[in-house]
């Protein structure tokens, strides 16, 4: 049997192992499946507005409804499905890198550069993270491409403090001195040796970052430092639909807000399994 | 066994552990006894069941164990029935144990001297000062200098061997009938571990105790102990009398395990190994005799019905149907 | 048989951090009235070609930082440390990975889990000196591998297995295939058997005497064990608080012991056969602290049961007081008193 094989025949036993992953991973594919060919399967057009058909409750015609400017509901949550996974996943990827390599090298050499980059991500931890999301989208623009890199930038302290604990943890072990001895130069030790002993615990962050992601570029969005109209986007729908609520259009804003909360409760339950397939420990 | 002056005795003790990888049958219809007075040493390798057997005589076996057979009598009441609080009574009071890696067995946030008081108080109805008075005297006993200051300092603040005294001290504070040794000087350095043996050898005999020392070191169980029990994988192999059980191992492991001791040899092409591994206790078809598949004594016979217990001496009993 | 490794007055300081009323363990870059630990106070020896030299020592005397000293893994404060002839001491240990030595010095370490990367297939644990140090690359690094696997009787289905699918006798071969796959000539054994059951240790001491004589490998072989030392070592150092206090023939040493300490380790070791057991020679107490050893004294004198007056005001000498064995005592036992 490959090592290949074996791989692929233990992804398969976690993912079915546990029927509560097992949901994650369908629910997550669908959520990625949507997001690839949501646009294409659209109803109607996200941004064709048409008033006369505006704030129609959920039917057969719309099966989410119609918000105030007559746009269907679904074909919007649909579509916004890309962008916001897009949004989120970018900007955790930039903070995974970015966040895991500094922590690392800070966890492995220590001394004066671990002590001055810690300070700093202490700076940076002491603000109340969404404010300080605003503050840089505000001061760089209102554009998608700035709420990724805030959001990337906010999410930085987390992956460097989990890479620094998880490297310093290792670093004096046996296996370390045992790969300096086979010749091993300080970078290849810690990007083949620690860093992938580090992955499980990171890859659960990183997936339950990516809900935090999501929620925190909706966030931005809400009031109105993010994506804007007539964007397609969870959180400037949930904005739009809140002040409806009580006028008894509960459609506009519930729908944009189950989808937020199905896909952030699908990364967190998809967090410990992804973390059972990236262990080597947990093979049997 | 239907040994009348049995302090304790174990009878046909099973021990399973349910784990995520399968149901471990960790101890295997484990019986012998041990008289009053005595040191008996259980010796074994790793997976051969001897701290299992610790744990269970001592109650504080892992949530997932299940006991499916036998009995364990201490002053002719068999401990596997008494309820928590009744066996609570017992270990502690009359059953001591003592654990391997004794800066970490002790709480780190309090200091020893009171971890002593709080063990005598627990047991007898002492008063605080008297407690105290109590914890003093027993830091004196096991050879600490300057008790007075010992008593206020953490176990961060104990070197390894001092760590076992405080442990000792702790466990014999009560005057126990019996003290339960699971490995105790393992991880402390050579010439401590004399010392903590001396120590433990020396109170024993002043207080009249009964002890049984878990330990991986046959040669220590060899210097110590009165009376063997040899353990393999969950099942008692050999039990003797320790000059009878080198002089004359019967069992072929217990002829093996001496032969591969350094100690004695003096040269290295004397040195014996033990083939083959232990069995992975998960498997549904162990072996009845589950040493038979390293066994170069192998026969027909061993595969079918159980070992079976044979005296082969005064004392001296072998689980082997060709012993040697 | 020539000299391959060449120690003199070899010393690992590490400086001690008083402020505060707590004492930190720093490392010693910064000049200051500061105390220092002397991890290793002062270690003088050689290893010949072939030679198997044992180091026997309790925790704390510095076995552990000597060796790894010698490994290249450790700067040392000062001292010397030449290997074929060439001075490697002032070498950094970072920048050693690049010295065309690296290969020459490998190590066995003692815990077999805690040195193997439970990423790496034991294949790969093997394969990575040869493929960083060697090049070795394709077919060729197949070979070596299971020539290696081979040589430590590990079988070769293994070696697709991960450390976790192991067992600890298999994991303490491929911590030793992993150490000679590059054919060193020094091999450094960090207590390699102390955490395996007696039957694998068995196994373990015959194999390495085995590949000694093979392949004319020398060892430094690092163990509290004397036993073990005994088996596999042709000549024994004896360490106490970071100095040797005794360096002879293995099987002497064992017999006749010189110093009082050794006497006390070897009485202090359990014995099967009665008839091996020594009259025990017991010290109680602890070592003193590494922290600013007095250097004018004898620094086992506090728990010698032979301490004389002379013992408290002169440190002794490494004397060679009999062919090839040396001890660092006013007084060594069995040698008659001045």
């Amino acid at each position: 049997m490959t090592a290949s094989t074996r791989y692929t025949r233990h992804s398969f036993y976690v993912l079915t192992e546990n029927s509560l992953t097992l949901v994650s991973v369908v629910l997550f594919s669908i959520i990625l499946l949507l997001a690839i060919i949501g646009p294409t399967i659209a109803p109607y057009d996200p941004l064709t507005t048409n008033t006369a058909s505006s704030l129609m409750p959920p039917s057969a015609l719309h099966w989410f409804g119609t918000d105030q400017l007559g746009r269907d509901i679904c074909s919007r949550v649909l579509v916004a499905t890309r962008l916001d996974l897009v949004i989120a996943a970018s900007a955790v990827s930039i903070s995974f890198v970015i966040g895991s390599l500094l922590g690392a090298i800070c966890g492995y050499y220590e001394g004066f550069l671990d002590w001055l980059i810690g300070r700093g991500i202490d700076v940076m931890m002491a603000f109340p993270l969404f404010v300080l999301a605003m503050a840089l989208v505000a001061a760089l623009g209102n554009t998608v491409v700035n709420i990724v890199y805030a959001t990337a930038i906010i999410n930085i302290p987390f992956y460097f403090r989990l890479a620094r604990a998880e490297i310093n943890v290792r670093r004096h072990s046996g296996y370390v001195e045992a790969a300096r001895l086979s010749g091993n130069s300080n970078a290849r030790i810690i990007l083949t040796y620690l860093l992938p002993n580090a992955l499980p615990t990171l890859v659960v962050q990183i997936s339950i970052n990516m809900g935090w992601a999501i929620l925190n570029a909706a966030g931005l969005s809400f009031i109105g430092l993010g994506v804007r109209p007539p964007t397609a986007e969870w959180g400037i729908m949930v904005a739009q639909g809140a002040v409806l609520v009580i006028g008894g259009q509960w459609w506009v804003a519930l729908f944009p807000g189950l989808a937020l909360m199905i896909v952030v409760f699908c990364f967190n339950l998809l967090g410990d399994a992804l973390r059972d397939i990236v262990d080597p420990r947990r093979r049997t | 066994m239907g040994n009348a002056q049995a302090l304790l005795a174990i009878d046909n003790l099973s021990v399973e552990f349910r784990t995520r990888t399968g149901l471990v049958r960790a101890l295997d219809r484990v019986s012998f006894d041990v008289s009053a007075g005595e040191i008996i040493g259980v010796v074994g390798e790793s997976g051969s069941g001897k701290s299992v057997t610790a744990y269970t005589i001592a109650g504080i076996l892992d949530p997932s164990a299940h006991i499916t057979s036998g009995r364990i009598d201490f002053q002719s009441r068999d401990l596997l029935k008494l309820g928590g609080r009744a066996r609570r009574q017992i270990c502690g009071r009359q059953l001591s144990v003592i654990f391997q890696h004794p800066r970490i067995a002790l709480n780190q946030i309090r200091p020893v001297g009171l971890q002593i008081e709080d063990v005598v108080r627990a047991h007898t109805s002492l008063t605080r000062a008297e407690a105290q008075r109590r914890a003093f005297d027993m830091l004196e006993a096991v050879k600490i200098a300057d008790p007075q200051h010992c008593m206020q300092l953490y176990p961060f603040q104990l070197s390894g061997g001092m760590c076992q005294r405080i442990m000792i001290a702790m466990a014999l504070s009560c005057n126990p009938r019996l003290l339960l040794a699971d490995e105790p000087t393992t991880g402390l350095d050579v010439t401590t571990q004399a010392v903590i043996m001396d120590l433990i050898q020396e109170l024993g005999k002043k207080l009249g105790m009964t002890a049984i020392l878990i330990t991986h070191d046959l040669a220590l169980a060899a210097e110590r102990c009165d009376r063997i029990v040899v353990m393999h994988a969950g099942q008692v192999m050999e039990i003797a009398p320790t000059a009878e059980l080198f002089r004359n191992p019967m069992h072929p492991y217990t002829r093996r395990l001496g032969a591969a001791t350094p100690g004695p040899v003096s040269d290295i092409s004397e040195l014996d190994i033990v083939p083959g591994s232990v069995p992975d206790l998960r498997r549904q078809n162990l072996p009845p005799c589950r040493y038979a598949e390293r066994c170069e004594r192998r026969i027909k016979e061993c595969d079918i019905g159980p070992v079976p217990r044979v005296a082969v001496g005064r004392d001296h009993f072998v689980a082997c149907k060709r012993a040697l | 048989m020539s000299s391959l490794l060449e120690v003199s007055d070899l010393k690992k300081f590490y400086k001690v951090d008083r402020s505060l009323g707590r004492e930190k363990i720093g490392s010693d870059n910064r000049r200051s009235r500061a105390s220092f630990l002397h991890a290793v106070d002062g270690v003088s020896f050689s290893v010949s070609e072939s030679e198997a030299v044992g180091l026997v020592g309790e925790s704390g005397c510095g076995k552990s930082t000597l060796s790894r000293l010698l490994a290249k893994l450790l700067d040392a404060t000062s001292g010397s440390v030449r290997f074929c002839g060439d001075e490697i001491g002032p070498i950094a240990a970072d920048s050693f990975t690049e010295n065309p030595y690296r290969s020459n010095i490998q190590m066995v370490f003692q815990d077999p889990i805690d040195s193997l990367n439970p990423r790496f297939s034991a294949f790969d644990v093997i394969a990575d000196p040869l493929r960083r140090l060697k090049h070795t690359k394709g077919q060729m690094l197949d070979s070596h591998v299971e020539a290696a696997a081979r040589a430590v009787g590990l079988p070769g289905e293994l070696l697709s297995r991960f450390p976790h699918q192991l067992s600890g006798g298999q994991l303490a071969r491929i911590g030793i295939a992993r150490a000679i796959s590059v054919n060193p000539k020094l091999l450094i054994l960090d207590e390699p058997t102390s955490s395996l059951d007696v039957s694998i240790q068995a196994i373990i001491l015959k194999l390495l005497d085995g590949l000694r004589r093979q392949t004319k490998i020398a060892y430094f072989f690092v163990s509290h064990d004397l036993n073990v030392v005994r088996l596999i070592c042709d000549r024994v150092l004896v360490m106490y608080l970071g100095i040797v206090v005794e360096a002879g023939p293995a099987d002497i040493i064992f017999r006749i012991p010189h110093h009082p300490y050794t006497k006390a380790l070897i009485s202090a070791i359990p014995q099967i056969d009665p008839e091996l057991r020594e009259i025990k020679l017991r010290v109680d107490g602890e070592p003193l602290s590494p922290i600013d050893v007095p250097q004018d004294r004898c620094r086992f004198a506090e728990r010698c049961p032979f301490v004389a007056s002379k013992c408290r005001l002169e440190r002794p000498p490494m004397r060679e007081v009999e062919p090839a064995h040396w001890v660092a005592c006013h007084f060594p036992l069995g040698i008659g008193r001045d």
